[in-house]
């Protein structure tokens, strides 16, 4: 029996209940997070908050605790909000859909269909083999991981409402134009045919039909574990570079080189993070500590969007059923997509 | 009854499979239980979040790793 499955509630009173007290437990949590760190790190160990060890120090325990619980609350919501919503259902409003409004629904889609990327290519097979145009079908394989949950909860939590809407518009409208540009590349003769040929046999099973409001807490729950699990090693990392970033890496030292000055920093910003394999959890820290060393924040969210929006495993996954031309000319048109938003929110902020 | 675990060889099928084989020990029912890892067979099926469990040519789940427990519920009831 899994922790989710014990915790779960008898009665609708008791599930409420249960909801009301976690609630509480975590807006405490999070707002004695400050405090109790200041008055650790600084007060009993006597730490200089000034020195590079005590701001280092307290960077990484504060960031850590303000983290987890920004990704168990966000997910947990995202999560219980997404199970009205299926892949199925997503097939479903996009078959016979055009180019054009097509895209727009996909990216739009991909935003709130739970999804991961490890299911990438019996979806895309799913898509293509209902009728769905290729270049749709890739607007939502783009901005379902460009904007996931994770992302959103931690650009909101360090960084306010303004850069995450910004995020979310940019991941979308990248997501629409990307497949646009793809589809009026007549993608399908890219396509490995054996795609064509799959029928769809059997009865399509809606995942998020019959679930009751204890099941969805249940998904809830299960799913914060497990992406917990999955992250943490990246976002534990993150967080100590960050720290390393934070408490001794010279104030001059990165704005010199990926400061407003040099034009340059936006593509060099992408191409690093293209091959680079992490999620958001584990590059948000770090662009938090380069945020406060003086970086642009355009620079750093295409350097973001290039680390989770293409990644090596995924482009390998994906060979099954693209051949390398479309591979190819896929990472480039998202690349580039990137690089433009990264140009546009150095100009805006 | 043929139970088969669809699912390209991620961990959640690793860990699918082997809570269905629990779960068919735990009831002890006669069953086989087979891997499909071919997309196209997987697709086949209509599953387009993976893993996908599959009794008798019938999907039961799809799209997350239930526990040994959940697996029990869904298979007793087929296995009469």
């Amino acid at each position: 029996m899994t922790l989710a499955e014990r915790i779960r509630p008898r009665t609708t009173t008791a599930r409420w209940l249960g909801m009301g007290v976690a609630v509480v437990a975590w807006v405490t949590l999070y707002a004695l997070n400050p405090p109790f760190w200041d008055w650790l790190v600084f007060d009993v160990v006597g730490l200089d908050p000034e020195s590079r060890l005590g701001s280092g120090v307290h960077f990484f325990f504060f960031d850590t605790v303000k983290i987890a619980l920004l990704l168990v609350g966000i997910i947990f919501v995202v999560t219980v909000l997404r199970s009205f919503m299926s892949v199925e259902r997503t097939r479903a409003l996009l078959g016979g859909k055009r180019q054009g409004l097509g895209n727009v629904l996909a990216a739009g889609l991909g935003v709130i269909t739970p999804f991961c990327s490890c299911s990438a290519v019996p979806a895309f097979i799913g898509f293509v083999a209902a009728g769905v145009p290729v270049g749709v079908t890739l607007s939502f394989l783009i901005a379902s991981p460009l904007v996931n949950e994770v992302a959103i909860a931690l650009l909101f939590g360090l960084f306010g409402i303004g850069p995450t809407v910004m995020y979310v518009g940019a991941g979308v409208t990248i997501a629409i134009v990307a497949g646009l540009v793809l589809g009026r590349m007549r993608p399908e003769r890219w396509v490995e045919p054996f795609v064509f040929e799959t029928h769809l046999g059997g009865q399509v099973v809606d995942s998020s039909q019959g679930l009751t409001w204890d099941d969805r807490i249940q998904m809830g729950l299960e799913e914060v574990g497990s992406i917990l699990r999955k992250i943490w090693p990246y976002l534990l990392v993150g967080i100590g570079l960050g720290a390393v970033i934070h408490g001794w890496a010279p104030e001059e030292f990165f704005a010199r080189y990926a400061g407003p000055g040099n034009a340059f920093a936006v593509p060099l910003a992408v191409l690093i993070g293209v091959p680079l394999y992490s999620n958001a959890a584990g590059v948000l820290p770090l662009v938090e500590a380069l945020h406060d060393k003086g970086l642009p924040m355009g620079t750093l969210l295409a350097f973001m969007m290039a680390v989770v929006a293409l990644s090596l495993p995924e482009l390998i996954l994906l060979r099954r059923v693209l051949k390398p031309r479309l591979i190819a000319t896929f990472v480039a048109v998202v690349a580039v997509g990137i690089i433009a938003v990264g140009y546009l929110f150095n100009a805006l902020l | 009854m043929i139970i088969k675990v669809l699912g390209p060889g991620c961990a959640n099928c690793v860990n699918l499979e082997r809570v269905t084989r629990e779960a068919v020990a735990e009831l002890g029912i006669d069953a086989t239980v087979e891997k499909v890892t071919d997309f196209a067979a997987i697709v086949g099926y209509g599953v387009m979040r993976t893993p996908g469990l599959v009794v008798d040519e019938k999907v039961v789940l799809s799209g997350r790793v239930p526990t040994a427990g959940q697996v029990k519920e869904i298979l007793a009831p087929l296995a009469g």
